[in-house]
């Protein structure tokens, strides 16, 4: 297998991981993006729609902003870095002019902070290979490689089609890989499958927040679309009857009764409510959305339509790869994580941060990523020592190879994560069973999992979504308190000694355990 | 699901294998070749890429059943996603000066149900 060296390695394809290659190449790196899938149409972003927080640099303005963000945080978020990624986003999004059509801002300027998503990624495609990044798409990456210290030294993979094996060294790696949506068929996210926060488990980094994953958008039944038409939505059962519906306002309460709802029997839409320059205009905002009615032959503010919530995980969920620097560093020397991909506490804490602030996040832990491992790189020594692959579960079974059902193994872990009863109403005795099913699934891939070929693409996704969903499940077991996205049925109240960040971890066994002051002085 | 790729008007330029994330397309002699039709994810961006309005994905993310092509072509549906957005057109067209009407129109939604919500209940805001 031929070795290419470099000196910053990105993995992932979507606006974190874009922003992380651009700005290492600003910094004089050399940059090789892998993406499983291909940047410009993967990831979250290039079906959405993100708007990033945006607030002009007026002390008095962003002082306000970061304190409503903070006391949206519960507890958990952290100002510095707000006040961070206000100023990264204002002065970078900017910048993707040349590539990027801004449309109006209504009064004779340009508007910015919002931006379509297959437009943006276009864009930041373009602005990458401007800058002189080297994308290299449907290179899925399997595992990451370290030298005899334990310092990430790069990654390999395969290519999709051919199942080449490749072979990346680099100074650092940034881990751009989305959020994990455990293939709740929320649109865009197919590859979200946790594969980064796999990888940087097995070298040793640590997850925190995991137990923010609950998160809902509504949908039709036969597709995930964006949300703008439905905000003002009423809701009908099978029998016609209007179901009373808490307004999206109040957050869990909203999804805890549509839920409840659809686990009785189908529930339909109705947007008859729909603001009234709505449909004049929502075909030019979000061609998707209108594409997926009409191509039904269903008029979608007159004719009721069928529901669904389809689970968002983590990303719009907080919980992710866990950051120890302001650098982005994962604790792992050479290893940065960004994105949807690292914890998202630090500026969202226990909320969903909705999506301006996951965007301004995505933008800034990815330039900020970028930098860092740029950086790593001007002062990096060759390593010529033997590399140590670190990939296990799937890659290097433990015993007598079996044929593993990963289809199966991916539905049990999302329906443990996003199954409406479950995630709703998360209760010790539900949380416990689904702990056991998850040990048993990991225990099969562990020990019996092995692919060739193509399929070791989808078996390496499989134990990432179990892995992902086990330190989903232990973290929102140990937090026994209801805390913003984090409804615990059997404590519905905030408990104020619980007002700290639970870090969990493990492969063979999983631990989750709750910051301790000590955590500071290793950061700084 | 993707549904048809229109041969007729294929010129073979493969920008759908380079862009589509899941690897649906493989090259083909004369025109791609649908190779991993299940794989699709239904995000409707291989359609953006087709210059050529050759490609008609189908809305059900689990189904690849679609009309007729002559029908959908008759009907205005290929090529849509691509019109609608005014991808190919330059950068200063305005295409998206709607796009700040996103965050209002949402939360006028958001408004519309808490209002309807609280008169029912009787609840004063």
């Amino acid at each position: 297998m031929s070795v290419t060296t470099t000196d910053v390695l990105v993995i992932g394809g979507g606006m974190a991981a874009a922003w992380a290659a651009i700005s290492a190449a600003e910094a004089g790196a050399r940059v090789i993006v892998v993406d499983k899938g291909a940047m410009g149409t993967s990831g979250v972003t290039a079906t959405g729609g993100p708007g990033h927080w945006w607030v002009p640099p007026y002390p008095a303005l962003r002082d306000e902003a970061i304190a409503r963000q903070t006391d949206k945080a519960a507890g958990l978020g952290d100002p510095a870095w707000m006040e961070r990624i206000l100023d990264l986003t204002w002065r970078h999004l900017p910048t993707i002019a040349p590539f990027y059509p801004f449309g109006s801002d209504g009064r004779g300027g340009r508007f910015i902070n919002g931006v379509r998503g297959p437009e943006y990624m276009r864009a930041l495609r373009a602005f990458a290979v401007v800058r002189g990044v080297e994308i290299r798409d449907h290179h899925p990456a399997l595992e990451l490689i370290a030298d005899h210290d334990g310092r990430v030294i790069g990654a390999r993979g395969q290519t999709l089609r051919d199942a080449q094996p490749w072979d990346v060294r680099s100074a650092a790696v940034v881990l751009a890989t989305g959020g994990a949506a455990f293939r709740s068929g929320l649109i865009g996210s197919h590859g979200c499958t946790g594969d980064g926060h796999l990888m940087a488990a097995e070298a040793g980094a640590r997850l925190s927040g995991m137990e923010f994953s609950i998160s809902y958008s509504l949908s039709p039944a036969w597709a995930s679309t964006r949300t703008l038409p439905y905000t003002g939505a009423r809701f009908y059962d099978a029998a016609g009857h209007e179901i009373d519906i808490p307004p999206p306002r109040t957050g869990h309460r909203h999804n805890q009764a549509l839920g409840a709802a659809m686990l009785k029997g189908p529930v339909f839409a109705d947007l008859v409510d729909a603001p009234r320059d709505l449909p004049a205009v929502l075909r030019r905002i979000q061609p998707l959305t209108a594409a997926a009615f009409e191509r039904r032959g269903v008029d979608l503010f007159r004719d009721r339509f069928p529901v669904l919530l389809f689970g968002e995980g983590t990303i719009r969920g907080s919980g992710g790869i866990d950051l120890v620097d302001d650098m982005c560093g994962t604790g792992v020397p050479g290893l940065y994580a960004a994105g949807d991909a690292a914890t998202r506490e630090l500026v969202a804490g226990a909320s969903s941060g909705g999506g301006a602030v996951n965007s301004a996040w995505a933008l800034s832990s990815g330039r900020i990523a970028g930098a860092a491992a740029a950086g790593e790189a001007r002062h990096a020594t060759r390593y010529d020592g033997a590399p140590r692959a670190l990939g296990q579960a799937g890659l290097r079974p433990g015993a007598s190879v079996r044929a593993i059902d990963t289809a199966a193994l991916i539905r049990r872990a999302g329906d443990a994560i996003h199954g409406y009863d479950k995630a709703f109403w998360r209760r010790e005795a539900t949380l416990a069973a689904s702990a056991r099913d998850l040990e048993d699934d990991w225990r099969l891939i562990a020990a019996h999992g092995y692919a060739a070929g193509r399929s070791r693409v989808e078996l390496r996704a499989a134990a990432a979504v179990v892995a992902t969903a086990r330190w989903v499940i232990a973290s929102a077991h140990e937090r026994r308190e209801t805390r913003g996205m984090h409804y615990r049925d059997d404590a519905r109240t905030a408990d104020p000694a619980q007002a700290r960040r639970l870090i969990s971890g493990g492969l063979d066994e999983v631990w989750v355990r709750p910051l301790t002051p000590a955590r500071a002085e290793v950061a700084a | 699901m993707i549904a048809h790729l229109i041969a007729e008007r294929c010129t073979n330029c493969a920008a759908c294998v380079s862009v589509c994330p899941a690897l649906v397309f493989d090259p083909g002699a004369d025109i791609p070749v649908i190779a991993q039709a299940d794989a699709c994810e239904t995000c409707y961006l291989c359609e953006l890429a087709c210059i050529e309005d050759a490609l008609y994905v189908a809305p059900e993310t689990d189904s690849h059943a679609a009309p007729p092509v002559a029908d959908l072509i008759a009907a205005g549906l290929v090529g849509k996603i691509r019109a609608d957005s005014g991808w190919n057109e330059p950068l200063d067209a305005g295409q998206l000066d709607d796009y700040r009407l996103l965050g209002p129109l949402l939360g006028a939604g958001v408004d519309i149900a808490t209002r309807r919500y609280e008169a029912r209940h009787g609840i004063r805001s």
